[in-house]
């Protein structure tokens, strides 16, 4: 049953991975990369079970708490990024018009 | 009792992986940032309950489900907080609903 | 089937790292180091190395990326066109990938109990770390005691690059180039206007610091670390500073506390080893600090791991707040 489970949620990381792959806007990888990291917590978790070491969950929660300050740390550097174009009249929004 | 236990952990894990693999479709099909964001926030939250709702039921009453309980609580904590955040981002970065479902749909 | 799990994985990971060097926008190739990291986490995690899953969580996703993230705040956002063709870095990859691909054929096979790893101290480390130091964490004995000289070493590489990078991000800024004239930037707030991220993140920091403190102090008994849990902590802090402003945690912990943990945390380290010669053991050698030896190996290894945290924590911060002084100034 938890093999069921990794691989769904293996699946899962691999649909979040292509539509970072795919973009379009920064916000898309942001929201593939806050998706992923999700999923990592519940795979860690459900492969702590497969692995029969539930001590390993540690890992998992640890995972959590990163990914969510990462997403932080995106949010003000995009505030910091709208600041300096506040200040500077740069033109265009560097951040829509990505397309590689 | 314990098939009884057995029986619904495994329901609540498929079902949670059902969840989870179609918010990972969501994710990827959806046609605007918005609708994507929707799709994994929402599948993100009962996913991660099925989910780690299930193995709590596997892992009886140890320390490894008070683990999975704080698991889950910081999870749901911070899930939509982060759904929020970047929906805020986007929507200040001047990125409309309205506008992008009509360009990107063509696409 | 969990073979399989990890070559999945690694797929995903070979795919990302070519979507991070095909993409000219720094901004992703960020967040796709971030999900890389995440990856690289996985599969450690998969092959039963959870110490380094706990590093590579910690350190790869969480504090790399708002490291990056911070120097993207002062640099552009776009990779400058190379002008030289690819034709000289393209050959040394591929060459140094076929000298790497045959050398794979002479590696030995995953958990092949022949291979000269498994032959070589290892057995020993297994056998003599309940004798020894009576817990489990076989990483932590070899890490603290066993190898205990290049955890020292580690520590006072954190501290030097700890110094070298303030030395460069401290140096005035130079004068100012013509091509890409240096961005002047609202001073640090933080997220004020947030009001859901705020509430949500300070109610989050204590338990997060509490987190790392359990990593720290039951790093003998599960995975985890000096290394680890300073990562940890210092996320916790990097959170507070986003949320109230640099300005706000450097009144918290300021920069010279910081410096101080470094060095303490380095000169602790050091100090257990001269203590132990002082009590006619051999430098780094924790048995003589009590009267048991157990014990006494056990006290050396706390110590030591505080040092170690202490010295991760403060680098970290340190790094992380001259980032952002150096953003303010511009």
């Amino acid at each position: 049953m938890f093999y069921v489970v990794s691989i769904a949620i293996m699946l899962t990381m691999a649909l979040a991975l292509v539509r970072a792959f795919l973009g379009p806007s920064v916000y898309d990888r942001v929201l593939s990369v806050n998706v992923f990291g999700t999923k990592t917590t519940l795979l860690l978790a459900v492969i702590a079970f497969l692995y029969g070491r539930p001590d390993f969950l540690d890992l998992a929660l640890a995972y959590a708490m990163i990914n969510f300050i990462g997403i932080l740390a995106v949010l003000k550097f995009f505030q910091v990024r709208s600041n300096q174009q506040q200040k500077n009249q740069l033109p265009g929004d560097d951040l829509n018009d990505n397309r590689d | 009792m314990t098939t009884v236990i057995d029986i619904l952990s495994w329901v609540l894990l498929l079902a949670g992986s059902i969840f989870v693999f179609i918010g990972g479709i969501g994710t990827l099909r959806f046609p605007t940032f918005y609708t994507r964001l929707h799709a994994a926030s929402l599948t993100d939250g009962i996913g991660t309950i099925l989910i780690l709702g299930g193995l709590v039921l596997q892992a009886g009453w140890t320390l490894a489900a008070f683990k999975l309980l704080a698991i889950l609580v910081f999870l749901l904590l911070t899930g939509p907080t982060a759904a929020y955040a970047l929906a805020n981002a986007a929507d200040m970065s001047g990125m409309k609903p309205e506008e992008n479902e009509v360009s990107e749909v063509e696409k | 089937m969990v073979t399989l799990f990890a070559v999945f994985l690694l797929t995903l990971l070979v795919l990302t790292a070519i979507a991070v060097v095909q993409t000219k926008n720094l901004f992703v190739a960020v967040m796709l180091m971030g999900i890389f990291s995440l990856l690289m986490a996985t599969v450690f995690f998969i092959l039963d190395a959870a110490d380094v899953a706990l590093t590579e969580a910690a350190v790869g996703a969480g504090i790399s990326t708002m490291l990056f993230l911070a120097t993207l705040a002062l640099t552009g956002e776009h990779e400058k066109p190379s002008k030289k063709g690819p034709w000289i870095s393209g050959l040394v990859v591929a060459i140094t990938s076929l000298i790497l691909i045959d050398a794979t054929f002479e590696q030995p096979y995953l958990g092949d109990p022949m291979a000269p790893v498994q032959q070589h101290v290892a057995p020993w480390y297994l056998e003599m770390t309940p004798e020894l130091m009576d817990f489990p964490n076989v990483v932590t004995a070899v890490l603290a005691s066993f190898r205990g000289y290049d955890t020292l070493g580690e520590v006072f590489v954190v501290l030097t690059a700890c110094i070298g990078v303030l030395f460069i991000l401290s140096a005035g800024p130079g004068a100012p180039n013509p091509k890409s004239p240096r961005i002047p930037t609202a001073p640090s707030v933080g997220l004020r206007h947030h009001l859901i991220p705020r509430v949500v993140g300070k109610l989050l920091i204590p338990f997060i610091v509490l987190f790392g403190l359990y990593v720290q102090f039951h790093g003998e008994y599960s995975p985890g670390g000096g290394f680890q849990a300073g990562a940890i902590i210092a996320a916790g802090m990097i959170l507070y500073a986003l949320l109230e402003g640099e300005k706000q945690a450097l009144k918290v912990l300021p920069q010279s506390v910081l410096i101080g943990m470094v060095v303490g945390g380095a000169m602790l380290y050091g100090m257990v080893g001269v203590v132990g010669m002082l009590m006619g053991g051999n430098f780094l050698d924790y048995s003589v600090l009590s009267s048991n030896p157990v014990s006494g190996q056990q006290i050396g290894i706390l110590i030591i791991e505080i040092g170690v945290g202490l010295a991760v924590c403060g680098a970290l911060l340190a790094i992380f707040h001259a980032f952002a002084a150096r953003r303010s100034v511009g």
